[in-house]
């Protein structure tokens, strides 16, 4: 509250930003930064509950508390402005705005009702045994290679042929959905060299994916399908669903790659930690939910005020954009003990990872059932795994992860 | 100040005091209690902090939204009509106490 009674007579005139508002020219993008973030989260968590961001005009909140009242608070930080750096309400936005992740209630939910059904914890169980036995198959084929690629052989394979036969999309052409994705997170940053370059090489895979998304090209039993027969029920349109059946693979798809890659290099990197999954694969689901927490992949996006208000004693602007890292939330040491020591015995539940409140990751529990399948499975069949090399780094605006992860795996002995 | 009882499958007992509007999910979370999971952090999307209202209870609260009832037929210990589950709950003005019994198993 310390801000507050300095500008409660001149509430409509104060700058912005703020007088004591600590400033930084940080950028946030920078390659030095998507490097290692997590030095720079510290220093922005330790200069204050909020900061402002010179080179985008933005504050950002960086700890858990703040970052969980901005993210629970959607009347007041929405999204319909759009969860990027630009203003879909004052500028135009690179595509149409997507109706379950760029809108607000009750138009939201209507969308978000949807997706509940379709991903549900009961809809999702009737996959566990195809999904395992892939997992099976993937690990084995490591195995016998012996030196493999984690990244190629298990966290792009896996998610690729598992995810993409559960929306339903042709199986071939399916590579095209990465860089797709790739450019829909890059979207939320600025329009930096990266974005641009990003959009340049988009290449095909917007025509593809647009195909892909069409109602006869999708197999009979898939979310897509099932995204088409909630709008033969009403519940959206047609079009609607043609655009959430495009939504859901450029959200789930990527992002599950780079968490599966960030948990096969925390355990290659810990092998205590690696050792305490493999003698009780049980750990698979905590484990997955640790390096959400501790290497997770999803590291920013904003909302936007709807209104003047208070955020941590600081009077906001109506329309201001407000930088949300939920990676660092993830770090802070106000809500987590020893929050930079990868742990997979911790009950690292309540991580921001997927978000949090209504705009909380909608495909959040078949993310997590994935990686505990291959993790599972890896750790029932695989004694250690050895990184060879540094693992590849991929830069994108919003998310983190890895595109090459050369290793080495032997197998259990039984 | 009003109280969160929470009744837990072994028996025990604990009761929280709270602030108006404080949520039963989170605040179940912050003490430890035990039989609350909630994986999805309030998101509505795990049934996993699936709570059962004791009868004086059950008239303090919102009805059921869609997507709760959606989420209620995925509860993995039994679905009655005293269930919803604890994320969709805030304590509301007025009230000196809720008393939720926790089922026997969330997954």
């Amino acid at each position: 509250m310390k801000f507050q009674q300095q500008f409660e007579s001149r509430s409509h005139s104060y700058p912005v930003p703020v007088e004591g508002v600590p400033s930084f020219d940080f950028d946030p993008y920078a390659s030095e930064v998507l490097r290692d973030p997590y030095q720079y989260y510290e220093m922005l968590r330790e200069a204050g509950p909020i900061v402002w961001l010179e080179r985008y005009g933005v504050y950002a909140v960086a700890r858990y508390d703040s970052v969980r009242n901005v993210l629970t608070d959607p009347e007041t930080y929405c999204s319909s402005a759009g969860v990027g750096l630009t203003n879909f309400h004052t500028e135009e936005p690179w595509r149409q705005p997507s109706i379950i992740l760029e809108v607000d209630p009750p138009e939201h939910t209507k969308t978000r009702a949807v997706f509940t059904r379709i991903l549900s914890p009961r809809a999702l169980k009737k996959l566990t045994s195809t999904f395992e036995a892939q997992a099976e198959l993937m690990v084995d084929r490591m195995i016998e290679k012996g030196v493999c690629d984690g990244v190629k052989d298990l966290a792009d394979a896996f998610p690729i042929k598992v995810f993409g036969d559960a929306v339903g999309v042709p199986a071939e052409g399916r590579e095209h959905l990465l860089p797709y994705g790739d450019m829909v997170f890059n979207a939320f940053g600025p329009a930096n060299d990266r974005f641009k370059e990003c959009l340049a090489n988009l290449g095909p895979a917007t025509e593809w994916i647009t195909k892909a998304c069409q109602r006869e090209n999708l197999t009979p039993n898939g979310f897509g399908a099932e995204l088409y027969a909630a709008a033969d029920a009403g519940d959206i349109s047609h079009e609607d669903a043609g655009m959430l059946v495009r939504t859901t693979l450029s959200a789930g798809l990527d992002t599950t790659i780079f968490t599966m890659g960030n948990a096969l290099v925390n355990l290659g990197r810990n092998p205590d930690q690696w050792a305490l999954l493999r003698d009780d694969p049980t750990r698979a689901r905590a484990t997955i939910e640790e390096v959400l927490r501790f290497d997770s992949t999803f590291h920013s996006f904003y909302r936007t005020t709807t209104r003047e208000t208070e955020l941590e004693g600081v009077p906001l602007k109506k329309e201001q954009k407000v930088l949300v890292f939920i990676a660092s939330a993830n770090r802070d040491p106000r809500h987590w003990v020893e929050p930079d020591h990868f742990d997979v015995t911790r009950k690292a539940t309540g991580n921001m990872g997927f978000g949090a409140g209504i705009h909380g990751c909608a495909g959040q529990m078949i993310a997590r059932m994935e990686g505990e399948i291959a993790l599972r499975t890896l750790a029932s069949k695989v004694e250690s795994i050895e990184l060879l090399g540094e693992p590849v780094l991929h830069f994108n605006n919003t998310v983190r992860g890895y595109t090459s992860m050369p290793m080495r795996v032997t197998a259990k002995r039984h | 100040m009003p109280t969160i009882t929470y009744l837990l499958a072994d028996g025990t007992k604990t009761d929280i005091k709270v602030d108006v509007g404080a949520n039963v999910m989170r605040t179940a979370i912050d003490a430890d209690i035990p039989g609350i999971v909630a994986e999805c952090g309030g998101a509505a999307m795990c049934a996993t902090c699936h709570v059962y209202l004791e009868p004086e209870t059950e008239s303090v609260f919102t009805a059921i939204s869609d997507v709760e009832e959606e989420m209620l037929e995925c509860v993995a210990d039994d679905r009655q009509p005293e269930s919803r589950l604890s994320c969709q709950l805030n304590v509301p003005a007025g009230v000196d106490r809720i008393t939720v019994r926790l089922p026997k198993t969330q997954s």
